[in-house]
């Protein structure tokens, strides 16, 4: 593809303007006349049957409508709620109802809900209802909630294990008898909280003499929210319109359909009237899905050269409660957790358990920051072992440019890359060679200076359809979008997938400048409403740029091919001799004989002036299906500095250099980057969520959960190199998830080499003051 | 038991009989209209409903309505004059300071009173003082780039245009 003038350009956003002047509309700053506040009751045990539900007193209080429970709306559902494939077909899953019905297996499960014409009154009311239970024991050990004994949360199930399952590929028996060295590591993913700073929120408003539900929903997945509003409550999907307004972030934590979106949906159908529940943030901590919550054990068989020869790998997977909807994603960590590096074999297992707390699912990266976390360690790990430098580790692991594309131990195919070309950049970009000598010098004084190294690959941009049929949803992913010209040459753009900060509407419209000549102000984008265009597949999985994005290209090519056409007929000329150029077609070699492309589409909505037999209009829309997934990569590198006097963990330096294809908006991209590193920074040093042996979280609040400020976060060092992808027609890959898929493992990496002096090889994450300073003053103090 | 409340928010009056226990977040965004200030805690961590209360900044969580009463307020829409930005709004679309947007209001506020207090910040002084103020989009890099940037403009009084177009 030509390099040409808008694609490749850091043009500003065009979202800006609204949301730096509080112009922006999320779902609370939607105002509707006689809405209905709906307040959600909780449960407030972990693993409990539910004994009574006593609403009486409530109901009597000041401004409420109804109040109700599992056993009155559970005739309403005539579904349960969406599980996906996601890479285990083989899984046992319960049915989960937007509501409890007669036990709850996590706190914050809804067990009532309150409607009252004020969220104020709501809440007051909600103190009055009387839920007992009949507390059971708690299963919060991912481990032993599969031990003979253990409490079982799901009768029907006889068990809390979902699945076992392997995924393997090579000799691995050959490969540890190869072995010169054998090394065995524990790693932990602890829990995360997402921790959008919008929290969700939902405003449904149903018409009841026309069976018409309107929903706003601060959702990544507005189409899939249609979809299954409509099964489960009952209502013809072409009569369901899903919108998601301004959405103030996502990171997966808004990618499933949520017990509130149909309980919301669902009091106004029975009510008749709008109904608005915006949750809070301590309510958000509980029923918004959790992240991770992963045991990785890995046995490495290596050579004394460096060489990993294979991996037994076993993922232990929490899903909490329930199967999420994409519950079992984060087995694609096992899956690509080869990495970049060629093996001989590679022996995987995944055991997924329930345990009573917040269901699991989609956070930032899904899986791949787990399998770069695995492998990334792994590679130190055997440089430690092997007394050997870790660059020279990767390198000599590194899959050869010349074999791409490679196929992988459990069968993926990468699409392109030369992985020694960013991880050479980076270390040039840090100076690696420097930052040795100077940690070198600093051990020297006492001061613990750490480098640490992540050299990522990663799977996104999700179609291609018939592989994640199979795998993932049961349906297709591909790109959607819909070019439309307008009888004066504007045009609107209708996109499949639906940004919570990516800020889509700048680049698909950049997209669209360049084919068709378009100034950018005269290109609408649209996005997030079910109701103007056909279906999408909406956000997740850094797929916007690779699949929609290519959807926008092709439909804008079909547009001014067919544009083409209609030039020459108006030009009287043969339509291979016309020549369409930044907005305008002319005959070959006459540039002065030329049509305008306002001049074309006013042609287009007057029929009679187009070629015989030719429609009117200028609309074209286009399902991209691409033929593979995409495969960014790079090399991360963290600086960290310890201080041994409190433990305490600074990043002083942060160098990336990524390859996500083609860079539509370089500006854009960095901003993913940025804000991608900062999560697993926050991973690799602060975040988890905690619960007590009740199964009650303890760290609930911002307060507890510790999410990155500015004075945690160091400047970020970003440069780039272009591999084009070659599955799509933009060659672009995907940057949503890189930087929080790189830096954990980065970071860790960095911490344990400053502590190498203490002889340590590991450290859990996160890696907080307190757990490095134990670290440094085990064994009375000598460190080691 | 409601009290009645009267406030000037961005130049303009309003006078509401309120419950006592109505914060002033809720009062802005409810009665007053202006949702622009957004709320994303329970607990004053997250600076998103930072407002500015007779010359100091605020976090409207924090404050009941009815301690406001007869206070000068502004919020993130008194900042632009007509379609001319602040500086702190024209920076952050310069230098990519936001992305969903949320934070973003009560991020420029709480700036704004860090330039008052320290036109000439370091990058670690601006740092340490946004710790009021949760991001989850940006890494905070473009963020301290934007309220670089705008002390610059503000330092030298350069007129600052008004936004014409996206290039």
């Amino acid at each position: 593809m030509a390099i040409s003038q808008m694609v490749g350009a850091s043009i500003k956003r065009r979202e800006d303007p609204r949301l730096v002047t509080g112009s922006g509309r999320y779902v609370d700053d939607i105002s509707q006349t006689a809405v209905v506040h709906m307040h959600v009751i909780r449960s407030t045990e972990a693993h409990a049957r539910i004994l009574s539900i006593e609403t009486s007193r409530a109901k009597e209080a000041d401004g409420v409508i109804a109040v109700l429970i599992g056993k009155e709306l559970k005739g309403d559902f005539q579904a349960p709620l969406p599980v996906t494939t996601s890479f285990v077909p083989e899984k046992k899953v319960p049915n989960q109802y937007p509501i409890a019905l007669d036990k709850v297996h996590y706190v914050g499960e809804p067990v009532a809900i309150v409607l009252a014409s004020s969220r104020a009154a709501a809440e007051d009311a909600g103190e009055r209802i009387d839920v007992r239970y009949e507390s059971l024991p708690p299963v919060l050990d991912i481990e032993k909630a599969i031990e003979k004994d253990a409490p079982v949360l799901h009768d029907e199930l006889g068990s809390n294990l979902s699945y076992d399952v392997k995924r393997s590929g090579g000799d691995i028996e050959a490969a540890f008898k190869e072995a010169e060295v054998k090394i065995h590591q524990r790693l932990i993913q602890q829990r995360l909280i997402p921790i959008a700073v919008e929290t969700r929120g939902v405003l449904a408003d149903y018409k009841p003499f026309e069976n018409k539900l309107t929903v706003y929903s601060s959702t990544q997945i507005p189409h899939f929210v249609k979809i299954w509003l409509g099964v489960i409550l009952g209502i013809a999907e072409s009569n369901v319109r899903v919108v998601a307004p301004d959405v103030g972030g996502g990171f997966g934590s808004k990618i499933r359909v949520y017990p509130e979106e149909i309980l919301t949906a669902l009091a106004s159908k029975r009510l008749g009237r709008p109904v608005k529940w915006i949750e809070d943030r301590n309510e958000n901590v509980k029923a918004t899905h959790h992240g991770r919550s992963q045991i990785w054990d890995v046995d490495i068989a290596a050579k004394r050269d460096g060489t990993v020869l294979g991996l037994r790998v076993t993922q232990w997977l929490d899903l909490g409660a329930y199967c999420s909807q994409f519950g079992t994603f984060q087995v694609l960590g096992l899956l690509v957790a080869q990495g970049p590096y060629k093996m001989k074999a590679f022996d995987g297992r995944a055991i997924g358990v329930f345990t009573n707390r917040t269901p699991t699912d989609a956070y930032r990266g899904a899986g791949r920051p787990e399998a770069t976390f695995l492998i990334e360690r792994v590679m130190d790990l055997v440089a430690r072992e092997t007394g050997r430098d870790q660059a020279e580790v990767r390198r000599k692991n590194f899959v050869p440019a010349q074999e791409q594309p490679f196929t992988s131990l459990l069968g993926l195919t990468y699409d392109s890359g030369d992985y020694r070309i960013t991880l050479d950049k980076a270390l040039q970009l840090a100076g690696y060679e420097s930052l040795r000598r100077d940690q070198a010098e600093k051990r020297k004084q006492g001061k613990h200076l750490g480098i640490g190294l992540s050299t990522y690959l990663e799977i996104c941009g999700a179609g291609p359809s018939a592989a994640t049929t199979a795998l993932v949803a049961g349906v297709g992913f591909w790109g959607m979008s819909v070019v439309t010209l307008h009888f004066t040459g504007k045009a609107t753009v209708i996109v499949g997938s639906s940004p919570h900060g990516q800020g889509h509407e700048t680049p698909f419209a950049q997209i669209v400048a360049d084919v068709l000549g378009l100034p950018l102000e005269d290109i609408d984008v649209v996005h997030g409403d079910t109701a103007v265009g056909p279906m999408g597949m909406d956000t997740y999985g850094s797929r916007s740029a690779s699949a929609d994005g290519s959807a926008v290209h092709l439909s804008a090519v079909k547009v001014r091919e067919k544009a083409r056409k209609i030039a020459a007929h108006l030009l009287e000329a043969a339509e291979g001799d016309v020549v369409y150029e930044q907005g305008k077609a002319y005959v070959r070699g006459t540039p002065s004989k030329s049509v305008t492309i306002q001049e074309i589409t006013g042609a287009a909505f007057q029929p009679h002036r187009l070629p015989p037999g030719m429609e009117g209009g200028l609309n074209e829309t286009t399902f991209f299906d691409p033929s593979n997934f995409v495969w960014p990569f790079g090399a991360h590198i963290a600086v960290v500095e310890i201080d041994e006097e409190t433990g305490a963990t600074s990043v002083v330096r942060y160098v990336a250099v990524d390859d996500c294809g083609t860079r539509i908006n370089p500006m854009v991209v960095d901003g993913q980057l940025h804000g991608g590193i900062a999560q697993g920074i926050g991973q690799a040093l602060l975040e988890e969520a905690v619960y007590d042996e009740a199964g009650q979280l303890r760290s609930g609040s911002l307060v507890d959960y510790l999410v990155p400020t500015a004075a945690d976060l160091p400047r970020f060092e970003l440069e780039a190199t272009v591999t084009p992808s070659p599955v799509n027609p933009l060659g672009v890959k995907g940057v949503g998830e890189a930087g929080t898929i790189a830096s954990s493992a980065a970071v860790i990496n960095a911490v344990v080499d400053a502590l190498e002096p203490f002889g340590v090889k590991d450290i859990s994450m996160p890696a907080t003051p307190e757990k490095v300073w134990q670290l440094m003053h085990r064994n009375g103090g000598t460190g080691r | 038991m409601r009290r009645r409340v009267a406030v000037t928010i961005n130049g303009t009056k309003y006078e509401h009989e309120v419950e006592p226990r109505l914060l002033l977040v809720q009062y802005i965004r409810e009665q007053a209209g202006l949702t622009g200030t957004h709320v994303g805690c329970d607990t004053s961590n997250c600076g998103a409903c930072t407002v500015e209360v007779n010359g100091h900044t605020v976090k409207a969580c924090t404050m009941f309505a009815v301690q406001a009463d007869g206070a000068e307020i502004t919020t993130i829409e008194g900042l632009a004059e007509g379609s001319t930005l602040h500086p702190l709004q024209q920076a952050f679309w310069d230098e990519h300071g936001l992305q969903c947007g949320f934070c973003t209001p009560g991020m420029i506020m709480a700036a704004r009173q860090l330039l008052e207090r320290n036109p000439n910040p370091t990058e670690r002084e601006i740092r340490l003082g946004l710790e009021g103020n949760l991001c989850r989009c940006t890494g905070y890099h473009n963020i301290v780039k934007a309220i670089q940037s705008a002390a610059r403009v503000m330092a030298t009084g350069a007129e600052v245009k008004a936004p014409a177009s996206v290039s």
